[in-house]
């Protein structure tokens, strides 16, 4: 039996996470296909088609596609689904979208966010934001799961030499229209795959604060902004910046936190950065417990004093 | 238009998670419980929907022990009209919920099904879309606004790097997002008045659904903490200290 991956893209190139997601799929030692989506993927096809550990690449293409729904591609998937012992793909929105919706259709439990995988059945993932590792063995012959795609290191995109071929797409689903997208232009690296990453919490005070304190940081750094879900509750910055349990999760090299109490819900996002260093005016504050380097002071002074030592 | 609400019991957000003594699983036991977050705010957009004349029912739904009749005054207390307990003391996993709510569904036939996006207990995100397909039903999911308009529901989700925005026709399945309302207090007088009221349990053999868990739990450990880091008194010796160590510079 065979592995598949559901990949995402833009319509112009592969989101990173799911170079992680096919490596995660080489654990079972069988061939790995990846599932491409969309309406014009002849470039990101080819792209996909060397990159190592890619047995073949499968191009569902129709108009109907560009923007696609949960409902098109859970059926898509379920189309395809009896050549595949496992699908998966990384835990982003997309994925948490549509995934479970292909799973109950095919009548199996889904494992969401896999930490590890241990056997070809059995998994680690967290719970309670983090908090708690379980063990889980499904019991289903399908393997429907998420990965963590931090947890396991990018395909190379070399050397590789793939097979394309496109599929037949199921009758289009009716009953929900596709409207908009809004993606947030920003000339900063994306938060999900940024090396350095400095977030800012409700201690800035003011949208108007968070820009002013972190904006000249980040630059400096070319990293990219985060903040918890209490500053983006506060308005002092947008949600796609979240980082948390209920926002995204980061592992970058370099993370600085901000005037950040390190609340679970906000740790459980950014614990696996390599080097954590926390700015904060409270001694007390859990955030210093998760910290490498950690310095307590007002953050109106020390961050202005940190931007401008920067060589 | 009729609007349910599936509401699950978690532990409250503010306790300190631990395992139990025989390492078995997580402690609930004596353990302060209450609403999932999330299902909340599906409870307050249902409310939002019936204030603006667009529904006129709506009926709150949680599935498990006796105990959970709690979050079931809770949205009584909020402001919903009807409470059903589906009570089993299983363990209840996303493909159970979904075909558990699915047979609910069958005998109300509302027209708008609300859940939260995930449940910060398990943190699994998968019983709305799932219920969305066993119904073959349009889906919504981490919805930060919605509308009714010409019996379509626009609604707007949280995705990566930005939001998309679907029409869905009715009956359809929508998951919230924190960002789609503040849940209302509670006041007291509520919930003393939703003490008073009825809430309808159906035993679980009634729904004739599989509910056997498919994902065996073998072992729950605690993640091993972060090694403690080291409290620096200048931001020169920050610098230093991550040159030396780590070999970064700024």
């Amino acid at each position: 039996m065979n592995i598949l991956v559901l990949a995402e893209h833009d319509g112009q190139q592969l989101n990173p996470s799911s170079l992680q997601a096919i490596t995660a799929a080489q654990f079972w030692q069988a061939p790995v296909h990846v599932l491409l989506v969309g309406s014009a993927l002849d470039t990101i096809a080819s792209s996909l088609a060397t990159v190592s550990g890619v047995t073949k690449v499968i191009k569902a293409e129709a108009a109907h596609l560009e923007n696609p729904l949960a409902e098109d591609i859970a059926n898509l998937l379920v189309s395809i689904s009896s050549e595949y012992s496992v699908i998966l793909a990384a835990h982003t929105s997309f994925s948490r979208n549509t995934l479970p919706r292909a799973a109950a259709l095919l009548d199996v439990a889904m494992i969401s966010d896999v930490l590890e995988i241990q056997a070809e059945n059995c998994y680690v993932r967290s719970i309670y934001a983090g908090n708690i590792l379980t063990h889980i063995q499904s019991q289903d012959a399908l393997q429907v799961l998420t990965v963590h795609s931090s947890h396991f290191i990018a395909a190379t995109t070399q050397g590789g030499s793939a097979d394309i071929s496109a599929i037949d797409v199921p009758a289009p689903f009716t009953q929900t229209r596709w409207i908009s997208t809004k993606q947030t232009q920003s000339d900063r690296p994306a938060l999900s795959s940024a090396k350095v990453v400095v977030s800012g919490g409700r201690s800035l005070g003011s949208a108007e604060n968070f820009e002013q304190v972190l904006a000249p940081l980040a630059a400096k750094l070319g990293a990219a902004i985060g903040a918890t879900r209490a500053a983006v509750d506060a308005g002092y910055a947008a949600n796609e910046l979240q980082v948390g349990q209920t926002g995204i999760v980061v592992a970058p090299d370099l993370y600085i936190a901000v005037g950040i109490s390190g609340a679970v819900q906000h740790t459980y996002g950014m614990k696996d950065s390599r080097i954590v260093v926390a700015i904060n005016q409270d001694p007390d504050a859990p955030i210093f417990q998760i910290a490498d380097y950690g310095l307590v002071g007002d953050l109106f002074d020390t961050i202005p004093a940190i931007t401008a030592a920067i060589q | 238009m009729k609007i349910l609400v599936a509401v699950k019991r978690v532990v409250d957000y503010n306790v300190k998670i631990r395992i139990n003594a025989d390492g078995t699983d997580v402690a609930t036991n004596g353990v302060k419980m209450g609403i999932n977050p999330f299902d909340e705010n599906a409870v307050e957009a249902a409310l939002q929907l019936k204030e603006q004349d667009q529904a006129n029912e709506i009926i709150a739904v949680s599935l498990g022990s006796s105990a959970n009749q709690d979050v079931l005054r809770h949205a009584l207390a909020m402001g919903v009209d009807r409470a059903l307990l589906v009570e089993t003391n299983s363990k209840l996993q996303p493909l159970a919920v979904a075909k558990l709510l699915k047979a609910v569904i069958a005998q109300e036939q509302p027209d708008l099904i609300l859940l939260g996006k995930q449940a910060i207990d398990d943190d699994a995100g998968q019983a709305g879309q799932m219920l969305a397909a066993l119904l073959n039903y349009p889906q919504a999911t981490f919805a930060s606004s919605l509308q009714l308009e010409n019996n379509e529901l626009l609604v707007t989700r949280e995705v990566d790097g930005g939001t998309e925005t679907l029409a869905l026709s009715l009956p359809a399945v929508i998951t919230a997002d924190l960002r789609l309302n503040d849940p209302r207090f509670v006041k007291l007088p509520n919930l003393m008045m939703a003490r008073k009221k009825t809430i309808t349990t159906i035993p679980v053999a009634d729904l004739g659904v599989d509910i056997e868990s498919r994902l065996k739990l073998l072992k729950v450990a605690e993640p091993a903490p972060r090694k403690a880091g080291v409290m620096v008194s200048s931001v020169d010796e920050l610098f230093q200290k991550l040159l030396d160590h780590e070999g970064v510079t700024l």
